[in-house]
Parts: structure tokens; sequence; C-alpha cells
């Protein structure tokens, strides 16, 4: 691939850019409140885990990290369980409506949140569900299923059609197919998929903290608290959002080498 | 490659239209039931009719100002972002490096951003630009610029931008990646013999099969600064006073600060309708494109 003059130097500041914050967090997250306050260090020069261990020690805080992972979990389930049937329909079929089935379902992907917020509240109260993990999952489904039918569509597409053929011929039935044939082929589309889809629920708060209040509130809105009387508690905030980074950076590690084309929802 | 008519196709993706149908039909019909109506507390609602959508388009009411005012500003946000973003998100791309380990060190920092929960890319940057205790904040006042984005409007401005462009300046340029990755090696080896310039190989080869993917970057990052809501919350609250209050904070504010069940649902109605208009638009040109494209493909 051809590159323009300077590349490393430009590429080599823009990293600098995006990890220079990260940097500064994590470098809070290690001090004493003392420190953070009274002077500026580019280091931590009396480095403490106090931060850390009142986090993994405190129930009301540790548990925020749980409830997150439950709904993220059960969103991405659900998410790829109702796009995969779909994104082969899409993929293979014409059928009356799917171009209006299709633009509809992209425009969920863009609806705003906040436009949801409050119908959300009084549907999911109504029907028993709120402040369950449940009910952020669900919610979440609305931007999530969208992305999911849109990146598998496109991997579907990938696979020859003879295959499909090949397969009828020899007698598989359909859910035989899908699963045995189809799914196979096409596992590293749905890696990309519950990928996104991990990550859409992941980053979202509005809705989540809006669908929660006490026994399934997730990590992102439990880290409001650390405003109290005394002030901020600023090294404390900087270690709850140090371990939020985490998961997704895992997450990340596993799929770096489909980033790309995942980003490009299959369509390049 | 044609597809065959199959009606039954409807059934597999019936579960996907129950899920979002559940998740997306059932609130916009409440939403259109409440903007009709009005409300004094202790569940009580009276009929209003159009009466919140007349108020919302008329800038001399106080629900109409506050509404075209946040519009106003969130276009202008979203205009800058892209304006910075894209060009940038090619630049990055075109930097990448070639091959060896540095690309999977590149990529998965590049990822980073966009895997960090809106509210905590907010608390960095609160953190990161605060002139007590924040990086930013302290080394732009040391060297004599008097920044503070709580007090100062354009401050705030720039901090909210600055935050946007590091959040997701990483997603154009992922997408252009994988858009110039798919390029043959034989087309630089085409252009090399015809002594092609950098730019002219830029303009006639990888511009145009980024096409495709810059086109999904400017919907999603349009989309997606137009209904901005967690980010410059945290950093800003929306303010100093209303400065940062975008469509979506102004509705939140609306919605679940006043509990003005009518006005908010009004304002979601048409907020909702920009989006499905400018939605449509873009997947008009990009289904358009994509069938030129097939179109060509056949012919040659």
């Amino acid at each position: 691939m051809h590159s323009i003059p300077g590349r490393r130097l430009i590429m080599a500041l823009f990293l600098i850019f995006l990890l220079l914050p990260i940097y500064w967090l994590v470098n809070m997250s290690f001090k004493t409140n003392a420190e953070i306050v009274s002077s500026m260090t580019l280091w931590p020069h009396t480095p403490t885990l106090q931060h850390y261990k009142r986090i993994f020690t405190d129930e009301s805080w540790y548990s925020g990290y749980i409830n997150s992972l439950e709904y993220v979990v059960l969103n991405t389930i659900i998410s790829i369980s109702v796009a995969l049937p779909a994104a082969y329909a899409f993929s293979r079929y014409r059928f009356l409506g799917d171009k209006h089935l299709f633009f509809w379902l992209l425009s969920n992907r863009m609806a705003p949140a906040a436009v949801y917020a409050l119908p959300f509240f009084n549907l999911y109260s109504a029907i028993g569900l709120f402040d369950t993990p449940w009910a952020v999952a669900l919610a979440h489904c609305i931007f999530n299923v969208p992305l999911a039918v849109w990146i598998l569509e496109g991997f579907v597409s990938g696979v020859p059609r003879e295959i499909d053929e090949t397969a009828f011929l020899d007698g598989y039935s359909f859910p035989r197919f899908f699963i045995k044939i189809l799914v196979p082929l096409i596992a590293s589309g749905i890696g990309v998929a519950a990928f996104f889809c991990f990550m859409f629920s992941w980053v979202e708060l509005l809705l989540a903290r809006t669908l929660t209040s006490v026994s399934a509130k997730p990590i992102a809105a439990i880290m409001t608290r650390t405003v109290s009387a005394a002030g901020m508690d600023w090294g404390l905030l900087a270690a709850a959002g140090v371990l939020t980074i985490i998961p997704g950076a895992l997450v990340i590690w596993f799929v770096r080498n489909y980033i790309a084309s995942g980003f490009a929802l299959g369509r390049v | 490659m044609d597809k065959t008519v199959n009606q039954k196709a409807w059934f597999l993706v019936l579960p996907v239209f129950l899920v979002v149908a559940f998740s997306a039909v059932l609130p916009l019909m409440t939403v259109v039931n409440y903007s009709m109506q009005d409300t004094f507390g202790n569940n009580q609602f009276f009929w209003n009719g159009v009466g919140w959508f007349k108020e919302l388009l008329d800038p001399s009411t106080d629900l109409g100002g506050r509404f075209l005012a946040s519009l106003g500003r969130n276009l202008f946000f979203s205009l800058v972002i892209l304006a910075i973003e894209v060009p940038l998100g090619i630049v990055i791309a075109l930097s990448m490096p070639r091959q060896g380990w540095t690309v999977a060190a590149c990529l998965v920092i590049l990822a980073l951003p966009l895997l960090i929960p809106w509210n905590v890319v907010g608390t960095i940057w609160q953190i990161f630009g605060r002139p007590d205790i924040g990086l930013m904040g302290y080394v732009l006042n040391h060297i004599g610029l008097d920044y503070n984005y709580v007090s100062n409007d354009i401050d705030a401005w720039v901090t909210v931008i600055v935050m946007d462009v590091w959040h997701w300046t990483s997603l154009v340029a992922l997408l252009c990646y994988a858009g110039l990755k798919s390029i043959p090696e034989a087309y630089y080896q085409a252009a090399q013999i015809d002594g092609a310039s950098r730019w002219a190989v830029f303009k006639a080869i990888q511009l145009p099969k980024m096409n495709r993917v810059l086109l999904i970057a400017v919907l999603l990052r349009f989309m997606d600064s137009f209904m901005i809501y967690t980010e410059p919350f945290v950093v800003t609250g929306g303010g100093p006073g209303n400065s940062t209050t975008f469509v979506s904070i102004e509705l939140v504010k609306i919605a679940l600060g006043q509990f003005d069940l009518g006005k908010a649902a009004a304002l979601s109605l048409v907020y909702n309708l920009i989006i499905l208009i400018v939605c449509w638009i873009f997947y008009t040109v990009m289904t358009n494109a994509g069938s030129e494209r097939k179109q060509q493909e056949g012919a040659v």
C-alpha cells in the first residue's frame, strides 16, 4: 500500500494524542488524593493502590461491573441470535418490503437514545422489567440488532450461493444447514458482529442509567457517586475509569485482525 | 448475484422485526400520544392537539427558542467535527504502517478510544482539561493562555470538539484503512509505470476506492454527533450558560428534568423526523452508488 511522506511522524503524533489523556487517567488513579490536589506530577511520586482496593472490596462498587457485563452479554446473545436468520434472508432472498424493512432497521440504529429514554422507562416499568439487566439488554437491541443484521448480511453475502444449493441437494434441512454449514463459514463475521454489539452496549450510558435504579446499576452510573460533601474523590473516579477501559482493551486484542473490515460493516 | 423472490424469507426476518418493533414502535406510540397532550402532574392529561408542535417551531416562544438554538448549535458542531475528522481520518489511514507487528499495535491503540464508555470519555477530558489537576489545562495556562472550559464559552467548545476528535477520528481512520487495504498492489504498480504523482495516485486510485467506506463514515459520524449527549454533558453539563447544550441534552432536560412530557414528546418527534430524513438521503445515495458500481463492474 502506498503511504504519504512523513507518515511515521504523523502516526506517532496521533497515537500520542490518543494515549496522553488515557495516561493521565491511569497516572491519577495511582496517586493519593493529596498528591492530585496539591501538586502537578507527571508520574505518581507516592504510588498507592488504595483506590483500586476500595473498588474491589466495596460491593456497591464492584457489583456495578458485574451488572454492566451482565446486560452487555445478554444483549450480545439476543442481538446475534435474532440477526443471523434475518441477515441470511436479506442476503439471499427478495421479499415483499425487504428494502423498506432494511431502511427501517437502519434508521433505528440512528435513532437518538434521548428520544427513547422516557418511553422506555414507562414501558419497562409497566411490564415489570425495570431495574433488571433484561430491561437494558432489550433496550440496547434497538441499535445493536440493526447493526448486527447489517454486518452479518455483508459476511453472508460473501459465502457463495453454490454452497447453499449443494447442501440442500445433499438433503440438509434448513436448520441443519444453517447450524452445521453456514454458521461455521461466517464464524469470523459473527465474532465481528458480537464485538460491535459488545462495544456499543458497553459504551452506552443514557439508557442504561435511565432503566436502572439500584440492583442493576451499571458501573458507569455508579461513578457519578464520587462527588461527596468533602469534594471530588478524583483518585477513586480515575481508578473506576481505568477499570472500565480494561474489558474493551481485552476484547480489541482478540479481534485486532478483523477490526478494520468489521468497521466497514463487511462492505469493502 | 441475483436474489430469488421468496416470501417465506419473512419468517427469517420475523424475530428481528418483533424485537425492534417492541423496542422502537411501541415507545414511539407513547411519544406520539404524549405529544398531543398537556399534563399538570398527578397523571392528569389534557388534549393539546398540535399546540406543542406550533410552539416548537416558533422561535419567539420559550420552547421554540430553546429547540432552534440547540438545533443550530448541534448542526454547527456536527459540521465542524466532520470537517476535522474526515480529512484527519484519511491522513491517519494513509499513514498506517505497511506490515509487521506495528500494524496490529496501531490498530489496537486506534480502536481504544472507541471502546471506552462515553461518560468515562467525558471524565477523562474533564480531568485532562482542568487547570488545577489536568495536564492539558495546566500546560495551556502555564504557556500564557487563559484556558478554562468551565467559565469560557469558546474554551468549552474547543474542549468538546477536541474530545470528539479524540474519541471518533479513529473510526473514520479504521474505515478508510479497510477501504485502502482492498486495493490490489497491481493498481499501484500500474500507476508507478505511468509515472503518476503521489497526488494523482490518491485522486485516481485511493479516493474512489474509499468512496463507499467514507460514505458510511460520514453517515455514522453525522448521526452520532447529531445525537451526542453523554460526553459534553459530563464535561460541561451543557454550559457555561447554554453554550454547549445540544438537542439531546435539551431534550433530556425537558423530559427527565422537568417531566414536561408533552413538550418533550413533540421535540422527540421532530428530532426523530430530522434524523429519519437525513438517514434516508444517505441510504438512497448509498444504494444508488452500490448499483452504479455493480453496473460498471457488469459492463467490464
